[in-house]
């Protein structure tokens, strides 16, 4: 009798692949649901790692711009990153918008890198390996473009913080920010 | 011993390659798939397996919770509730290590009596066993260590009433607790060590498993009836039986751990550990966590200060001649009549010891306490060690096979793997 039901159990219906049996079934099954077990406990693993809340809740800046002068910096810190705010001459802005779309490695205009003439708020960071650029005190050099230079590997950037010469691929990011006020800006 | 590539039987011609290198292959299949392993376990033999997942995932949740750590006496705290209020998934890495710890202790207890019920301590498994009291005050401490982090009550007072144990030893003792703690009380060089040591010791505990393992595969387990299998019929391959047999365990396990985890987080826990550790006030009514409390009820039950501490430390290092004190021949305790009523005995003083431990030195529960500590020792000491001489046993089956399949075990009925049915009985 148990000999007989054998073959007829391992029988595929009708419609089915020629060859697969219940117990293929039965082990998709099984590794379907310890892969969706494995991915459920790996995961909050792999989550605790990313940044916690209290990370994400210090993740915007404000700044007072109020005693930047024109042709002064100030650097500030952002999410544990250096953020160059600049107060630009109204000759460093001509000079940035004088400046032809085919010169620029990454070409983007002044217009569309700033919110307001004369500030430009960019990440300080040098987009080829992570230093921070010279440029944000008046003795520092500032490449020749007059903007940045990054003195780890020699990336010049102009006063629209575009790269222009060196190995940096792109120009210095601008973070997301805004004019809270006249005088008040808040990144992130 | 043949020098050249090992003579694998893998066919995937890569893993092939790496086995004929490291046969780590063969040897799992060797030692996990057609490992001959008694066919008789109960549901008592699942706890080894379960001790080492618990290993697993102590080590694993450990190691992520270090990661957002800090050991500091002014940050400890506030680190541990930054973990569970901002970091992703802080709270479940937190309350399944917190509860991982009572799990581990639960598990391994009941691996601890069912070792002492069937036997498994007696020869040719002593050191088997050695190994394992070895694991089991690894654990201790690491669990102790651990519990100082959070930098609570409990942790600072714990802290300080345990290193003040070693203060019991006469001339040395203050030297001791002077050098334990790195200064003059419990505090932040205490607790940096504390945190060096509770990392290290896991990867210690799992060396000494690994040993214990080794030791284990080669005697072999022992099993319910405490004889050795005589052959093939007597044995099943490890792979499926056991591997199926430890997942159901397993299965129910969990399902044991998430309700902790999920539904009762601080269930086994002191509120007052929720305070941040303050040196200038002791907590009202100061407890170890519950799987230290039947110890502790021995420390308390002895007047004396030093004879309390080196009958705590006595109560478990007696293990260690557990193998010498039994002189029966018997292992298991299901042919043992009188010996199993004492033994029943011997595990509800151990829980009366633990009910005591948790409750205030104050009669009557000093005096249970007593009594219960002298019965832990009596047992050990005068009712194992005459039992052996005097005790008449139950006579023995003849095999694991006669007793479990009965008369089928002569006609090759049941489950018998492929080479058991082929050759029945030619060992027997």
């Amino acid at each position: 009798m148990a000999d007989s039901m054998a073959p007829q159990m391992a029988q595929a219906a009708p419609g089915d692949v020629p060859g697969t049996t219940k117990r293929d079934f039965l082990m998709l099954t099984t590794a379907a649901f310890a892969a969706v077990g494995v991915g459920g406990i790996v995961w909050p693993f792999v989550s605790s790692m990313a940044p916690a809340r209290d990370v994400l809740a210090l993740a915007s800046t404000e700044v007072d711009i109020s005693p930047i002068a024109a042709g002064q910096s100030v650097t500030v810190m952002w999410r544990g990153k250096p953020v160059f705010v600049r107060n630009r001459t109204e000759e460093e802005v001509r000079e940035a918008r004088s400046v032809p779309m085919s010169e620029l490695k990454d070409p983007a205009t002044d217009e569309s890198r700033v919110k307001r003439d004369n500030w430009l708020v960019v990440v300080g960071v040098c987009t080829h390996l992570g230093c921070v650029p010279l440029g944000q005190k008046p003795t520092d050099a500032k490449g020749d473009y007059n903007g940045w230079f990054c003195p780890c590997h020699g990336s010049h950037y102009d006063t629209s913080a575009r790269i222009r010469r060196g190995p940096a691929p792109s120009n210095l990011l601008v973070p997301d920010y805004a004019f809270t006020s006249d005088t008040m800006i808040r990144i992130g | 011993m043949a020098i050249g590539l090992h003579d694998s039987e893998v066919k995937n011609p890569v893993l092939r390659w790496v086995d004929q290198r490291l046969p780590v292959i063969t040897m799992l299949q060797k030692e996990y798939g057609t490992f001959p392993t008694p066919r008789n376990f109960n549901y008592f033999w699942n706890f080894g397996a379960l001790a080492v997942i618990t290993l697993v995932i102590m080590i694993l949740t450990g190691v992520f919770l270090s990661m957002n750590y800090t050991a500091h006496t002014t940050l400890a705290f506030e680190s541990v509730e930054r973990i569970m209020r901002d970091v992703n998934y802080g709270w479940l890495m937190r309350y399944v290590h917190m509860n991982g710890a009572s799990m581990f202790f639960i598990v391994v207890f009941i691996h601890i009596y069912r070792g002492m019920y069937y036997g498994s301590y007696k020869a040719p498994r002593e050191l088997l066993w050695m190994l394992g009291v070895v694991i089991f005050l690894l654990m201790m401490a690491t669990a102790f260590l651990g519990y100082v982090l959070p930098w609570g009550q409990m942790s600072f007072w714990g802290a300080t009433v345990i290193t003040n144990l070693f203060s019991a030893f006469p001339l040395i003792g203050p030297e001791i607790v002077t050098w334990l703690w790195g200064g003059f009380s419990v505090d932040n060089p205490t607790l940096n060590r504390f945190f060096s040591l509770h990392y290290l010791l896991p990867f210690v505990i799992t060396g000494v498993v690994f040993l214990h393992v080794a030791a284990l595969h080669v005697t072999g387990s022992n099993n319910p009836l405490g004889i050795e299998p005589k052959g093939p019929q007597d044995t099943l391959p490890f792979h499926p039986y056991y591997t199926i047999k430890d997942s159901v365990g397993m299965v129910a396990y969990f399902a044991l751990f998430a309700l902790l985890v999920f539904f009762m987080p601080n269930y086994l826990g002191h509120p007052d550990n929720y305070i941040p550790a303050n040196p200038l006030v002791t907590p009202a009514h100061i407890v170890p966590e519950w799987y230290f409390l039947p110890f502790y009820a021995i420390l308390r039950a002895v007047p004396d200060k030093l004879g309390g501490v080196l009958l705590m430390f006595g109560s478990i290092l007696i293990w260690f001649a557990l193998p010498w004190l039994d002189t029966s021949k018997v292992r298991s305790m299901r042919f043992r009549p009188i010996a199993r009523i004492f033994f029943f005995l011997w595990v509800i003083s151990f829980f009366v010891l633990m009910y005591v431990g948790g409750k205030p030195a104050e009669q009557p529960y000093v005096i249970i306490a007593q009594v219960a500590t002298a019965y832990y020792f009596l047992w050990f000491l005068v009712i194992l060690p005459l039992l052996g001489k005097y005790e008449r046993t139950l006579p023995l089956p003849e095999s694991i096979a006669a007793a479990v399949l009965g008369p089928r075990a002569s006609t090759g009925g049941g489950p018998l793997p492929g080479a058991a049915t082929a050759k029945p009985m030619e060992k027997a």
